[in-house]
């Protein structure tokens, strides 16, 4: 702040204080009375010249001394920084430390045990729930059941895998999910049946003449990432398609926005968010989500 | 002094004031629906019917625009344009003026309620009209000062009655506010960037935002309570000095207040510390009006007994102090880390909008309908004592809802853990607010309910009495039954 613009700011503060006092107390004196001013206004409104009442002078002049205080102990008058030094980004460290210092000490306890060990421990599940209820629940939702466009993370279906250390990743370096559009490599013919196809995959009364047209149109343009068989790639975070898991959507009308338009998805990094041992608690709750294996 | 020529003689200029107040009951009721919808929304959010322009933002700024300016806004204009004649005992000056003053508004509300469901928005609260509409408002408050002040300036008694100060006040610091918080750079017929950025913009739009609190919805609402409450009760205003004390220490002291609006943000500490100093300075000087209106009734407390238009004023003013210390408070850095951004707000501005703005506009529209239209009084007197306790009871559900609701949320928020993680996720919260939104909603409904009651009597005055002729339309500057009671 330059010099010119502290002085402006404290003198017109100090000044609206000052001014404020002296019209109190120049209009303070008076004795009540049941005279008027003797002015009239429309017919019969008329006004007292009652003095100020006391308690409220003592109010006013209570607000103001506080008001006093509080800039010489605060910043406020423009550059002067107020004698406790206070700024509201050392009040958040402090608040930050004492959280920070807190976890610290659970943290200590995690030790190095590997995300599956750390799932069994419910003190850790108790904490990773807060994480992911703070964290992560505007997407995944707060039972991690997901939503359309966001996984489910409490089923056994994962589409960029489900162990310990392909969810680390996931959290902390997020995923970028993407399904090209195909409207333009598709006629209308083949991109019905290929969406039909896709839709029944796992339907044994489904046409077979139509699934075998559709499967040669499969095995062009989509067997690549989803594979031959249907059943996706975690490494790229190509879903399987012959479940009953759709993340954009199982209706035909879903299916075909996908198929045609494509679809882009976006985890965030959670690196520079969580701290390492946030990211473990978390993924330690989310690994002990999964239902045992049947 | 010259003798002021009698009421008689004095050709007052109505027709606007008519329209005006007529228009301050359509829009009451019009925002006030759109706000009881809100309040369902929030409960029931399927109430968009998956339509772009009734989803909850875009109706949100349509009822807080409604509610002010529309409502709020015609109140003034109408109150503002009979206190001036009648305390400067003179017609209106440039009644052309005036009667374009009502056309124009009617326009502005009409583009707000037609650009606002559409999406088209400044992005600044309480300031969303884009760019054309926002010269048409300067062009119309512009000519509004030019009327209310030619006024003034013609009268024809010596001293300018306290009323009179207040309105100006508001009219010439309203103006300002506008024009500034207003100037944007156009890029299309109906979008613009706003001229400041960053911190700058928001300082800017809450001194703006503030100064429309204590000027549009307090200043000028104390010029209504100044005639209207000792004309009802029949008694001198309580003082003249306090008038004077309250008067410049209000208007001085408002200016400050807009940074409560932003503690703990990227706002300068200074900024934030002078904020809350002010705010809190300004609550003796805000206090001062509701004195002066509330003691005015001193040795006239039994008129509060069977007048219900006297009950809507002095609740009011009841409303009027209970908000003006609780904002005071709320802008107290630590209390504001509580109140900031949960139901605790809404429940402060309702506080003053429902209880305040709202009932001292209903009494003063009481008291002026059978003037303006030429009758002895309301059509039911039994009906504004019900409306009194309608709108009493739902702003008190409404304002009770919203604290505990405030001060649950603020409380869950900041909630922390042994372990140093947050102990609710803001959907616990939201979940836990559920009983106080629909406690809102109730509220809401009742007070609206009022409103509609007040409609069919406002409607009831307004026609001719069996077996009579509609003097007014023969002579409508006729002289005007006195209010005595």
């Amino acid at each position: 702040m330059s010099t010119f613009w502290h002085w402006f700011i404290a003198a017109i503060a100090v000044g609206s204080i000052i001014g404020c006092l002296v019209l109190l107390f120049g209009n303070a004196r008076g004795t009540p009375g049941e005279g008027t001013t003797g002015h009239v206004w429309d017919d019969d409104l008329r006004e007292y010249n009652n003095p100020l009442p006391r308690w409220w002078l003592n109010l006013f002049i209570l607000t103001i001394v506080f008001g006093v205080g509080y800039l010489i102990y605060y910043p406020g008058l423009g550059g002067f920084t107020g004698s406790s030094g206070w700024t509201q980004k050392k009040q958040l460290e402090q608040r930050m430390a004492e959280v920070q210092a807190k976890r610290q000490a659970v943290y200590a306890r995690l030790g190095d045990r590997d995300i599956a060990a750390l799932a069994q421990d419910p003190a850790v599940r108790s904490l990773g729930r807060e994480v992911f209820l703070g964290n992560c629940a505007g997407c995944h939702g707060a039972d991690a059941q997901g939503a359309r466009g966001f996984p489910n993370l409490a089923d056994r279906d994962w589409i960029y895998g489900g162990t310990p250390e392909a969810i680390l990743a996931s959290i902390t370096q997020g995923r970028q999910g993407q399904m090209p559009p195909f409207s333009a490599a598709l006629d209308a013919k083949a991109a019905d049946e290929l969406i039909d196809t896709v839709q029944h995959w796992a339907d044994p009364a489904f046409n077979p003449a139509r699934r075998a047209t559709a499967m040669q149109q499969f095995a062009l343009t989509c067997a690549a990432c989803h594979g031959a068989d249907g059943r996706g790639n975690a490494l790229i975070g190509a879903p399987n398609l012959t479940d009953k898991v759709w993340l954009h959507g199982g209706s035909r009308e879903a299916i075909r926005e996908t198929v045609l338009f494509g679809r882009r998805s976006n985890m965030p990094a959670h690196k520079d968010i969580l701290s390492a041992d946030d990211i473990r608690v978390v993924a330690g709750y989310v690994y002990g989500l999964a239902p045992p294996a049947p | 002094m010259n003798s002021p020529p009698a009421a008689a003689a004095v050709p007052y200029h109505d027709t606007v004031i008519r329209q005006f107040i007529i228009m301050t009951v359509v829009w009451g009721i019009v925002g006030m629906t759109v706000g009881v919808l809100l309040a369902a929304q929030l409960i029931w959010p399927e109430l968009n019917f998956d339509t772009p322009w009734l989803t909850y933002s875009r109706l949100r700024p349509l009822h807080t625009n409604a509610v002010i300016f529309a409502f709020g806004g015609c109140a003034l204009f109408g109150t503002s344009y009979w206190v001036a004649q009648r305390t400067c005992r003179t017609p209106l000056f440039a009644p052309k003026l005036a009667a374009f003053t009502f056309w124009g508004w009617q326009l502005v509300i009409l583009a707000a309620a037609i650009t606002l469901p559409l999406g088209l928005t400044q992005g600044k609260e309480y300031a969303e009209l884009e760019w054309p509409i926002d010269l048409l408002i300067a062009v119309v408050w512009v000519s509004y000062a030019v009327v209310f002040f030619g006024t003034l300036v013609k009268r024809t008694v010596s001293h300018i009655y306290v009323a009179n100060w207040f309105y100006g006040a508001f009219i010439i610091t309203v103006a300002v506010l506008h024009i500034v918080n207003s100037a944007a750079i156009p890029y299309s017929p109906f979008r613009s960037y706003s001229a400041y950025s960053g911190a700058v913009d928001a300082m800017v739009q809450w001194w703006y935002g503030h100064n429309a609190v204590g000027f549009f919805l307090t200043a000028g609402f104390l010029g209504m309570m100044d005639y209207f409450v000792p004309k009802q009760a029949g008694r001198p205003i309580y003082s003249y000095r306090l008038s004077i004390v309250h008067f410049w220490a209000l208007i001085s002291i408002y200016m400050w207040a807009g940074p409560h609006h932003l503690m703990y943000t990227a706002l300068p500490d200074w900024a934030q510390s002078l904020g809350m100093v002010f705010s809190l300075i300004l609550l003796a000087p805000s206090w001062g009006g509701m004195i002066n209106g509330v003691m005015t009734l001193s040795g006239a407390w039994h008129k509060l007994r069977d007048d219900p238009i006297l009950k809507f004023l002095i609740v009011s003013l009841s409303f009027y102090g209970m908000s003006t210390f609780e904002g005071p408070m709320m802008s107290i850095k630590t209390v504001n880390a509580l109140s900031h951004y949960t139901d605790w707000t809404i429940g402060h501005v309702h506080s003053g909008a429902l209880g305040w703005v709202a009932m001292i506009t209903v009494g003063s529209v009481y008291m002026l309908i059978p003037r303006l239209f030429n009758k002895p009084k309301m059509h039911s007197v039994p009906a504004i004592n019900l409306h009194f306790w309608l709108a009493t009871i739902g702003t008190v559900l409404y304002i009770t809802a919203m604290w505990i609701a405030g001060v649950m949320q603020g409380l869950m928020w900041r909630a922390v853990s042994d372990d140093g993680t947050l102990t609710y996720s803001f959907v616990e919260s939201l979940k836990a607010t559920y009983p106080f939104y629909a406690l809102r909603l109730l509220g809401g409904l009742v007070f609206l309910s009022g409103m509609l009651v007040m409609a069919w009597n406002v409607w009831k005055t307004t026609q001719p009495l069996p077996g009579t002729r509609p003097e007014r339309d023969a002579n409508p500057h006729a002289a005007l039954p006195e209010a005595q009671s």
